[in-house]
Parts: structure tokens; C-alpha cells; sequence
């Protein structure tokens, strides 16, 4: 372990972390610039910092886009009061929302956001088992929400947790088993090979309709596992007021919803590099590792742009769809997902042998 | 001492501390305490694995156990009465009883450890890849590897048998 290796990790690691705080801080910005446009309003378009404004033409166009109210919402939510109940369990509640923020974040370090930037590769940590470690820490997610549920003691934040670990853990099962064909035509755990895959033979959407019915089923389970509309069932305003969140006020409600909109972008990033080529692109050479620092880039911004598509459709689903019903999600659950996932394997090892 | 070595030792208290915190709290009997205790220890666990090089297994800890059991585990005990168990009083005879079997158990492998001869340990090849566990499990140890999953089967079929309340 040398100081070179050290101070290099370190360096990509506050990079993909500040990068990753600033997306989610403008997500937040494009979900309510999104949900405006779909629902025939303008969205936040008068926040400005005093000078800014003043600026003749690009001032008031950035107001108008509302550059500035990712900055206003932080404001917000540090000055105002941080409300503990009296009726809660504190160091539970306390702990919750670090808990729920934290996985989505661990998540990022096994992604490869890039090829090359000079001599270094764009990962931060090119793990043999990356799929399994981003599996697994999705799947400590789950405690930050029951903890708070749970820590609240009261009613309805409780029903949240409940649902929550119920859900979490049934599309848990149908996200892991759907991506197991893509691996079985890899032939290897680490996400860095994947990319490679599919440099060399296609992206895996399209490759065959296993590779397609995989990335259907592990779209729908990534929708449950973000506690995204169309299956935010441990939110559910209509029926739990705010779910899990009820009890939490000021920069501990604000963790929640950062924690969310930053399993989004984890939970997008996968999807990029486990079935739409990560940072490649199959014309112009851009799916061979970069040579040069400018190829470098623009690979990342490849990247960056899929993720972004996604993330949009997150966006567009939660505003065009209404919610399921508790017992219909458990039963698309288990009984829809679990066993497709399931025949989407031996039917890929069927084809597989017999294509060998 | 090298890195990984303090890292060890430092893993190995950490076990040891949560998986202690997880019987005997002197702060809390809440079993939801107990239980996140017992996540930090499958946590602290996969540490070890990943110091012995085996990620696999490490990463397979954490999503198996900490992701998923340890979940229904919450789930089951916040369903319970958590306050009834805390007032539970820890009688003598159980405390003799699981004394006893985990002084057995530790007197077992003190001695198993005194009596083997140390060496430089089989089947490195397993590290890294995937690849050669899938093998092993396929080859060398099918048998065991087929009875477990049988041994699952029945404990599924059975949990599914004994919820059903009315048999035909």
C-alpha cells in the first residue's frame, strides 16, 4: 500500500462524493421543474442571490430556471427548528437518518463512472464481487427507514417501517435474481467486465430478450427499492401522513429525502453499467478505454448523461402513475417477478448451452 | 505490526464487543438494541473475511445477513411486545445451561487448536475470482452443497405447512 494509491483514492473519493451531494442537491431541482411542466405550471423560477439577478439577460434566465433554489431548500432546512418529539426513542432517532443516507453513498464506490483520466482507472474500488457489494449495502438501506419508523413510536411512522422492511426485502429478491443472466453471460462478478462485455458484443438491453426481460424486472424492483411512486408505500401521504418520516422536522427530514434521491442515482448508475454499456458508446471508437484526457472526460460525461436520462425517468414515472395498493405490490412481488426472474435464468442457461 | 494485522485485531474487539452487546447490554434489554448490535457484528464479521481475502464470502455476510435476516428478525421483534421483554427476569438455570455449552464449545476449539499442527493453510486459489468457488461447490463439494439446499427446501415447505391454519 503506497502513498501514491492512498492519496489518489482519496482524491477520486471527495470528487465522486461532492459530485454526487451536488446531483442529488439539482435532482431535487428537476423533480419539481419535471412534476411543473407535467402538471402545466412553471415550477420555482423567482429564487435569486441578491447580485445575481442584477446581471442584464443571464441573470434573470438563471432565476427563471431556478439555479438558485437548491441553495434556498438548504437554507431552508438548516434554519429551521430541529424538533425531537418527546414521546420518541432519541438514539434511534437520531441514528436513523445517517443510516438511511449512508448506503447510497457506499454504493458509488464500486461503480465505474468512467474509462481512464490519464494513467487512472475511473473506479474507486475495482472490486472482483462489485455486484454482490452493491447488492448488499443496497440492502442495509432498509434500516434506516424501520430504525425511524420504529424510533418515532407512534402510529403511522411505525406502519411505514413495517411496510417498508416487508417490500424492501420481496424486491430485493426479484432485483438479485434478474440480473443473474447478464452475469451468466459475463461470466464474471466484477462491474469493470461487465462495461467490457458489452463493449466487445453489444449493450445487454438489446443483446437478447432474457438481457431485456432482465432489465424490465430489475427497472420495476429499483422503483420498490428507492421507495419511489409507484411503490413509495412507506411514505404513502394518503394513508400514513408522511410514513416513516411523520415525526422528523429541519436537516433530519432533509437526510430522508437526500438519502432517497441519492439511492436513485446509485440505483441508476447500475442500471447504466449493468445493461446500457456504462461509459461506452458503440460509434466513434468511444467504446475502447480513453488514450487522451479530453476522451477521458468525455467518457465520464457519456456516463453522466445515462444516469441523468434515468434519473429523469424516476422523475416522469412519479408524476404519470398512481399508487399500487399494498397487497397488489406484494403479490406483483412474489408472485409475478419472483418466479419470471427465476424462469428468465434457466431459460438464459438453456439458450446459452445450447448456443454452445 | 502491519496494517492488516492491527486491522485484524481491531475487527476481531469489534466482534467480540457487539456480539457480547448482544446478550448482555448493561444499558438496555430492548431487543431491537440486541438485534442492531448483532448487524454490527455481522458487519465487523465480513471485515474479518475480507482481511482473510475471502470477498465473496464477505460480501455475501453483509447481503445475506445483515441485509436480509437481520431485516425479518426487526420486523418479527417489532411486532412483539418489546416492553414484556425487557421486564423478562434471566433465570439461573438457563444462564448455567448456556454457560455451560459455550464453555464446552470454547474448551473444543482451544484444544483443536493446541492439537493441530500449523500450516500454510489449503486452497488459495479461491481468492479473487468467483470462478473457482463456483467449481468446488460444483465438484469436490456437490454432496454437502446439494443436502443444504435440500435441508432448505424442507425448513421453507415446513414454515409455509405450519402457517396454513386449517390443513385439508
Amino acid at each position: 500500500m503506497d502513498w501514491d494509491f492512498i492519496i489518489i483514492s482519496s482524491v477520486k473519493i471527495v470528487c465522486a462524493v461532492v459530485a454526487l451531494l451536488t446531483m442529488v442537491a439539482y435532482s431535487v431541482l428537476v423533480e419539481r421543474k419535471v412534476s411543473a411542466f407535467i402538471q402545466d405550471r412553471v415550477g420555482p423560477n423567482r429564487t435569486a442571490p441578491p447580485l445575481v439577478a442584477a446581471i442584464p439577460v443571464i441573470g434573470p434566465f438563471l432565476v427563471r430556471l431556478g439555479i438558485f433554489q437548491p441553495l434556498a431548500d438548504g437554507l431552508k432546512f438548516i434554519l429551521k427548528e430541529d424538533f425531537t418529539p418527546s414521546h420518541v426513542r432519541k438514539i434511534y432517532f437520531w441514528l436513523a437518518p445517517a443510516v438511511a443516507m449512508v448506503p447510497a453513498f457506499l454504493t458509488i464506490a464500486v461503480i465505474p463512472f468512467g474509462s481512464t483520466l490519464g494513467k487512472q482507472n475511473m473506479v474507486i474500488a475495482d472490486l472482483n464481487v462489485g455486484i454482490l457489494y452493491s447488492f448488499g449495502i443496497v440492502s442495509l438501506a432498509v434500516y434506516g427507514i424501520v430504525l425511524a419508523g420504529w424510533a418515532s413510536n407512534s402510529k403511522y411512522p411505525f406502519y411505514g417501517g413495517i411496510r417498508s422492511s416487508a417490500q424492501m426485502i420481496s424486491y430485493e429478491i426479484a432485483m438479485g435474481m434478474s440480473v443473474v443472466p447478464v452475469f451468466m453471460m459475463v461470466g464474471h462478478l466484477n462491474l469493470s467486465e461487465v462495461i467490457q462485455a458489452q463493449a466487445d458484443g453489444g449493450w445487454f438491453v438489446w443483446r437478447s430478450p432474457m438481457t431485456f426481460l432482465s432489465f424490465v424486472i430489475f427497472l420495476i424492483a429499483a422503483f420498490a427499492e428507492t421507495n419511489r411512486l409507484p411503490f413509495d408505500m412507506p411514505e404513502c401521504e394518503t394513508e400514513l401522513v408522511g410514513g416513516y418520516h411523520t415525526e422528523y422536522s429541519s436537516m433530519k427530514f432533509a437526510l430522508f429525502f437526500l438519502g432517497e434521491y441519492a439511492a436513485m442515482i446509485a440505483v441508476s448508475s447500475l442500471m447504466v453499467v449493468l445493461f446500457f454499456g456504462g461509459w461506452t458508446l458503440p460509434f466513434f471508437g468511444l467504446n475502447q478505454p480513453a488514450e487522451s484526457l479530453g476522451m477521458g472526460l468525455l467518457h465520464i460525461a457519456i456516463f453522466l448523461g445515462k444516469m441523468l436520462f434515468f434519473m429523469v425517468v424516476f422523475i416522469w414515472v412519479r408524476w404519470m402513475i398512481p399508487r399500487f395498493r399494498y397487497d397488489q405490490l406484494m403479490d406483483m412481488g412474489w408472485k409475478r417477478f419472483v418466479p419470471l426472474a427465476l424462469a428468465n435464468i434457466v431459460l438464459t442457461a438453456v439458450w446459452m448451452w445450447w448456443m454452445a | 505490526m502491519s496494517a492488516p494485522d492491527l486491522l485484524f485485531y481491531l475487527f476481531a474487539g469489534l466482534t467480540l464487543l457487539s456480539a457480547l452487546l448482544v446478550v448482555a447490554n448493561p444499558f438496555s434489554r430492548n431487543p431491537v438494541t440486541s438485534a442492531m448490535f448483532l448487524v454490527l457484528t455481522m458487519v465487523f464479521l465480513s471485515g474479518l473475511f475480507v482481511l482473510l481475502h475471502a470477498f465473496f464470502l464477505a460480501a455475501v455476510q453483509i447481503l445475506v445477513y445483515a441485509g436480509a435476516v437481520m431485516v425479518l428478525f426487526l420486523f418479527v421483534i417489532m411486532l412483539l411486545d418489546v416492553k414484556e421483554e425487557e421486564r423478562r427476569r434471566i433465570k439461573a438455570f438457563s444462564l448455567g445451561l448456556g454457560a455451560t455449552g459455550v464453555g464446552g464449545l470454547f474448551l473444543l476449539i482451544v484444544i483443536s487448536i493446541f492439537k493441530g499442527e500449523s500450516g500454510a493453510g489449503g486452497y488459495p486459489r479461491i481468492e479473487g475470482s468467483t470462478f473457482e468457488l463456483g467449481r468446488l461447490l460444483f465438484t469436490n463439494y456437490l454432496l454437502p452443497f446439494e443436502i443444504v439446499s435440500v435441508l432448505l427446501l424442507v425448513a421453507m415447505v415446513g414454515a409455509i405447512l405450519l402457517s396454513k391454519k386449517d390443513l385439508k
